[in-house]
């Protein structure tokens, strides 16, 4: 059969080229309608983060269209999955910006991704926020201040600081054990400051350790760490590693705290590891959906009304968000993507549900974080820390 | 031999003339990015798919660590550019050659395995090729290797893609492509009919390596970046599954299974949350009421068009 030609091979590809080509066109403008873009993580590895964060953008477009709009057109939100991974992320954002001709594209959730889809953004000048990508470098990168990238998020050196403090200070900690995703550009940056801010602060790190996501078995790590005696255990990892290291940890009679950053957040946590192996378990987060402020009961309420559950920090981000995008098309009067990065870049004093935003000159947001514990399953609103 | 070089003259001429066809789409901007970024797609899946197949479907020695040799050729050719500032072809080249080096290196022992075995040591290889990079801070670490200029186009992703495929088939072809299939046919009885089996196992695996580095080379300069999630043990059953829809064994298969699927993925893109279901129900369904896959071992064949044509296109085809 190999003896006929390729000529075969050529009419196949030639069929399914133009099939693809129908597809590809036949799209029209609603002028009506305001496109953004969404570019989240609707499968794969860390799925429930998308999904939340887009909840939270669907509310927030929700009440800003009922609310009549924007310059007079509707909101109306375009999502494309990045299938957890970044040449997903760069195809999805392809597909946003190119195809459907979004005005601004709001995520993805993870660094990589985010910095992945950064390149094309740039290129076709339109500008995306990020809940929750934490990597400096996405918005600053070599020095040079990333012009179309924004995020509604702290940065990781002070997710860091902050729990090195609150071991340090509320926990009366002296000694720490540091056990690190290395596989996780995130979980090494929240280390780095960790340790960096806890020892200042009079501590010793006495053991650092590393795993790999997607491990099973931790149980002859925590045993050397157990050895080292260490009065608090830092753990800056994704939920899935994270709530079996706790298990297993309990399981092997470790008794100390432990902590760890946003990564911590969500209900498959709990699920993972069973609610009293995480008992005297704290992390730093963006918001608690039990703080008393109003704004936040408000959202609660809300989104409690709209799908039936609590949002988690990535929903409250991705509403964040949203918000910030919304305010900047008020504030540009325009839906000129460029008109909208020069209205973002100047956001101020914005009240958002994770605080109130202002961003400085790197794009960043400087805005508190909560401390949460952990008792029976139930995050409980610790305390507040300002920058 | 000489109907053969002809229908080859005549193939090539075929995809050259595919070639602009589409190139001028792309360049009159009637084929919009999005699209051209998933036919830049597909070839590159057709180069990955026709290689695997080699590995798999000819010499039949299951293998499941694809994905390791595509990121060699991705981190390679990232190095070359990036680092050293050295031209594209060079790089594409560098990342080839090193697959196919580390191909041979790990082919040469984990070849004496079979079936089982064999899928599992290739799946092991892949996975330690994905860590040991995720470890390199010279190459980003678990953060990517980022700053990858943009070099991949249609030309380059087209013409590597007909070379693959001309290379491959007329490797299947000849002498030693022969040894293989009856490598995959009966191992036992080649080797009594006097084929070194492992010469041609270790062979088909290597070529197979390097074709998976070159489309290494064009993935990470197309996506801007190369970054080890991007190589995971799921891309290697991504491509596997492409291999195994079209057919193992069957060249034109794998070509057909990458269109499908990329077709898929690429239309379903607005409904990410049935995506995943739509997939795998298609998956199921061929493998119940097709276990060989589209097209079982067979190519679809000059013949085939001859007879639904009545024969004329058979004598055009091979007069020009």
């Amino acid at each position: 059969m190999f003896k006929k030609s390729m000529i075969p091979l050529a009419l196949v590809a030639i069929i399914a080229v133009l099939s693809l080509l129908v597809a590809g066109c036949g799209e029209k403008a609603d002028s009506k309608e305001l496109k953004i873009g969404a570019n989240f993580e609707m499968t794969g590895g860390v799925a429930t983060f998308g999904q939340s964060a887009v909840n939270g953008i669907k509310l927030a477009f929700k009440e800003a269209n009922t609310g009549g709009g924007i310059l007079g057109k509707q909101l109306s939100l375009v999502v494309a999955d990045n299938k957890s991974e970044a040449s997903e992320a760069v195809n999805a954002a392809t597909k946003l910006i190119t195809q459907d001709k979004v005005k601004a594209v709001l995520g993805p959730v993870t660094s990589s991704n985010t910095l992945a889809q950064s390149k094309i953004a740039h290129e076709n000048k339109v500008p995306f926020i990020t809940p929750t990508g934490t990597n400096p470098k996405i918005t600053v990168d070599g020095g040079k201040v990333q012009d179309f990238a924004f995020r509604a998020c702290f940065i990781d050196p002070f997710q860091g600081t902050v729990m090195a403090n609150f071991a340090s200070k509320s926990l009366k900690a002296k000694t720490a054990a540091v056990y690190i995703d290395n596989s996780s550009d995130y979980a090494k940056g929240l280390a780095e400051f960790f340790e960096k801010a806890f020892v200042a602060a009079g501590g010793q790190i006495v053991s650092k350790e590393a795993y790999l996501a997607k491990e099973q078995d931790f149980k002859a790590v925590l045993t050397k760490i157990k050895a080292t005696n260490p009065e608090v255990i830092f753990i800056p990892g994704y939920y899935q590693e994270v709530g079996m290291i706790a298990k297993q940890a309990r399981e092997l009679g470790i008794t100390v705290p432990l902590l760890g950053g946003d990564g911590w957040d969500s209900p498959k946590l709990v699920e993972i590891a069973g609610a009293a192996a995480l008992n005297n378990g704290y992390f730093s987060n963006h918001y608690s959906s039990e703080d008393k402020d109003p704004r936040v009961v408000k959202f609660v309420e809300a989104y409690r009304k709209e799908y039936n559950q609590s949002p988690d920090a990535l929903a409250a981000l991705g509403y964040d968000a949203a918000v910030m995008l919304i305010d900047a098309i008020k504030r540009a009067n325009s839906d000129d993507p460029v008109k909208i990065k020069e209205a973002l870049a100047q956001t101020q004093n914005l009240q958002g549900v994770s605080g109130v935003i202002t961003l400085n000159a790197e794009h960043d947001p400087v805005k508190s974080a909560v401390v949460i514990e952990l008792k029976d399953g139930k995050q409980v609103f610790r305390e507040k820390v300002n920058p | 031999m000489r109907i053969q070089t002809k229908t080859d003259l005549a193939s090539l001429a075929c995809g050259l003339t595919l070639y602009a066809l589409l190139e001028g789409l792309i360049l009159a901007d009637i084929i919009p990015p999005y699209w051209q970024l998933n036919v830049i797609r597909v070839c590159i899946y057709i180069i990955l798919a026709t290689s695997l197949n080699l590995i798999n479907g000819i010499t039949g020695q299951f293998s499941i660590g694809h994905a390791g040799f595509m990121a060699i050729g991705a981190y390679m050719s990232a190095i070359m550019t990036v680092k050293l500032g050295l031209p594209f072809l060079v790089a594409i080249l560098t990342g080839g050659l090193a697959a196919a080096l580390l191909g041979f290196l790990i082919g040469l022992p984990t070849l004496r395995l079979s079936g089982d075995y064999l899928a599992i040591a290739t799946l092991g290889l892949g996975e330690i090729i994905r860590i040991t990079i995720l470890n390199i801070s010279y190459v980003g670490g678990a953060s990517g290797f980022m700053g990858i200029p943009k070099y991949t186009n249609f030309t380059w992703a087209f013409l590597l893609m007909l070379f693959t495929l001309f290379f491959i088939k007329n490797f299947v072809n000849s002498t030693h492509g022969r040894a293989c299939i009856a490598i995959r046919e009966n191992e036992i009885a080649a080797e009594a009919m006097g084929v070194n089996t492992t010469k041609y196992k270790v062979l088909a695996f290597t070529i197979g390596a390097a074709f998976a580095g070159v489309a290494g080379a064009l993935f990470s300069h197309n996506f801007y970046m190369a970054h080890p999630t991007s190589f995971t043990f799921m891309q290697s059953f991504d491509i596997l599954t492409m291999v195994v829809l079209g057919g193992l064994g069957s060249m034109t298969g794998s070509i057909v299974g990458v269109i499908a699927l990329t077709g898929i993925s690429a239309y379903m893109a607005d409904y990410p949350e049935i995506r995943m279901i739509i997939y795998a129900l298609l998956l199921i369904v061929l493998m119940l009421f097709r276990p060989q896959g589209l097209f079982g071992s067979k190519e679809i064949s000059l013949r085939i068009f001859s007879r639904l044509t009545g024969g004329e296109r058979r004598g055009a085809a091979q007069g020009n």
